[in-house]
């Protein structure tokens, strides 16, 4: 009986301390920096797509900033292109693919520099803090974040589950290239 | 101004004249009440045999009952003319003219988006938490939400009138005395929900026509070579991503329109003054002045700031 108690009270203090993370709004603290090697791009790699998850963003554990970037995904129209994620004129951000990295810091690359064909340089017009808030919410999108702290529900019409329903997305390491699953 | 004892329009006193109706009377009430039982506290014990409960003379137990049967009936006599009176206030703020001025309300988080509509598109005017209206005409309020619910509630006008996202509420008034009153979101709304206020500017309807022709008019085009200068900064960095300014490319709806900027009195939805020194803080950090406030910090240099300040403080 002990025990069980004992277990239950760490679990309590567990969540307390795990849900202060994640509802932590960083009001007055420091605006976290851009990555110190801003990565102009991939380079074309041998054998299968990569998702190395090991790295995470400022803002990936933290819910309020994930749903500040979702707000930012809409007010600076993502969605004309990306159509909420689930992509248009632009490539899908909720599925497993990743034209150019699915690391923070090249997500955040992909939005400072811009992309060719079409992903305009948002470094001049963000500011570093909200393209985390933006990295974090497009990586909430696939899965890629903590599951606790992704949005659970969308501000649009729900055509699939939201992210915090979202399974967590796998490392693939093995497997044939990228290009060689598609039927 | 920012009070109900203060109304300036028909609505707002036929509020008030209920407030002081019921106030009045209900304390009229609380008199006679604590003055009964200051006396019954005081008054003698009586007999001793009259204590006993179960052996009440008849003439007093009529005396009692008709006193509890007028209370009874004095108490849902009250409560029936002020239900008649409560009614009859509210059919008055539920009349409306068939046209009225029709301004659109949107709340965001923590602002608010003032839009006047007109059928020609080129003589609408946008501005923020400035809500001029003329005297002596009714104005009819077009609520929407952007985000959360928000209440509009200007207590010098009329009560308050919940902001829902996805539906369109309405509101209208009667300005009968020119002046400036302050007005509050009253719905929690998150962080700042206290620093979003905003000010109904009644005004003789001359100078109201005249505000109104100048709004859809865009500023002046800047010609010194710092204000120049300064308005390539707003345009190249990230002021131009929210905030629109009539007659240049900046068309954005993120933020608060500020075409005629200089002409309102307040900052940030009633948190500063409108004045220079006010507006360079802001602009440099406004989460120290608003934390957790949409608008982000940008890393201007000094010369930036100056120059996007003068600039700024052009639009008239």
């Amino acid at each position: 009986m002990m025990f069980i108690r004992r277990i239950a009270t760490t679990a309590a203090l567990l969540v307390i301390v795990t849900s202060c993370e994640r509802e932590d709004r960083r009001l007055n603290s420091q605006q976290p920096a851009a990555p110190t090697q801003m990565v102009p791009e991939v380079r074309l790699q041998p054998g299968p797509t990569l998702i190395s998850d090991t790295t995470e963003g400022p803002y990936d554990d933290n819910a309020y900033g994930t749903t500040e970037g979702q707000v930012l995904f809409e007010q600076m129209n993502c969605s004309g292109c990306h159509a909420n994620g689930g992509g248009g004129m632009g490539p899908p951000l909720m599925d497993d693919e990743w034209v150019y990295g699915s690391k923070p810091d090249q997500i955040f690359a992909s939005i400072a520099e811009g992309r060719p064909n079409g992903m305009p340089t948002w470094k001049y017009r963000l500011n570093n803090q909200q393209i985390w808030q933006l990295v974090a919410y497009v990586r909430s999108l696939s899965g890629l974040t903590p599951k606790g702290a992704r949005p659970s529900r969308e501000d649009h019409m729900m055509v699939k589950p939201a992210p915090a329903q979202t399974p967590n997305a796998k490392p693939k390491n093995s497997g044939l290239p990228g290009s060689a699953q598609r039927p | 101004m920012h009070s109900f004892f203060d109304p300036a329009s028909p609505q707002a006193r036929a509020v008030a004249g209920l407030w002081w109706w019921m106030f009045g009377v209900g304390f009229v009430i609380w008199l006679g009440v604590a003055a009964l039982a200051v006396y019954v506290a005081n008054a003698g014990h009586g007999q001793r045999e009259s204590d006993d409960l179960m052996h009440v003379p008849p003439e007093t137990r009529r005396r009692i009952e008709r006193i509890v049967s007028a209370s009874v009936f004095a108490t849902v006599l009250v409560l029936a003319v002020f239900l008649v009176y409560d009614f009859s206030v509210g059919r008055l703020l539920a009349q409306h003219p068939q046209r009225a001025l029709t301004i659109d309300v949107v709340g965001h988080q923590w602002w608010w988006e003032v839009q006047y509509e007109d059928p020609n598109p080129s003589k609408r005017v946008g501005t923020a938490n400035e809500i001029h209206v003329p005297v002596g005409e009714t104005v009819q309020f077009k609520l929407r939400a952007a985000d959360v619910i928000h209440s509009f509630w200007a207590p010098n006008m009329n009560g308050k009138r919940d902001l829902i996202p996805g539906y369109v509420s309405t509101l209208w008034f009667k300005a009968d005395t020119a002046g400036v009153y302050r007005g509050q979101c009253a719905e929690f709304c998150g962080l700042q929900h206290a620093q979003m206020a905003f000010y109904i500017v009644a005004e003789p309807p001359v100078k109201f026509a005249a505000w109104l022709a100048a709004g859809s008019a865009p500023p002046e085009p800047p010609t010194d070579s710092t204000l120049l200068y300064g308005q390539r900064v707003f345009m190249s960095s990230g002021c131009a991503v929210c905030h629109a300014i009539g007659g240049t490319e900046a068309k954005a709806t993120v933020g608060p329109d500020l075409t005629h900027f200089k002409g309102r009195s307040s900052i940030a939805a009633g948190s500063l003054a409108n004045t220079r020194a006010n507006l360079t803080r802001w602009i440099q950090n406004p989460s120290a002045i608003k934390p957790g406030v949409r608008m982000p910090a940008l890393p201007f240099k000094p010369a930036e700031l100056n120059a996007l300040v003068s600039y700024l403080e052009t639009l008239k």
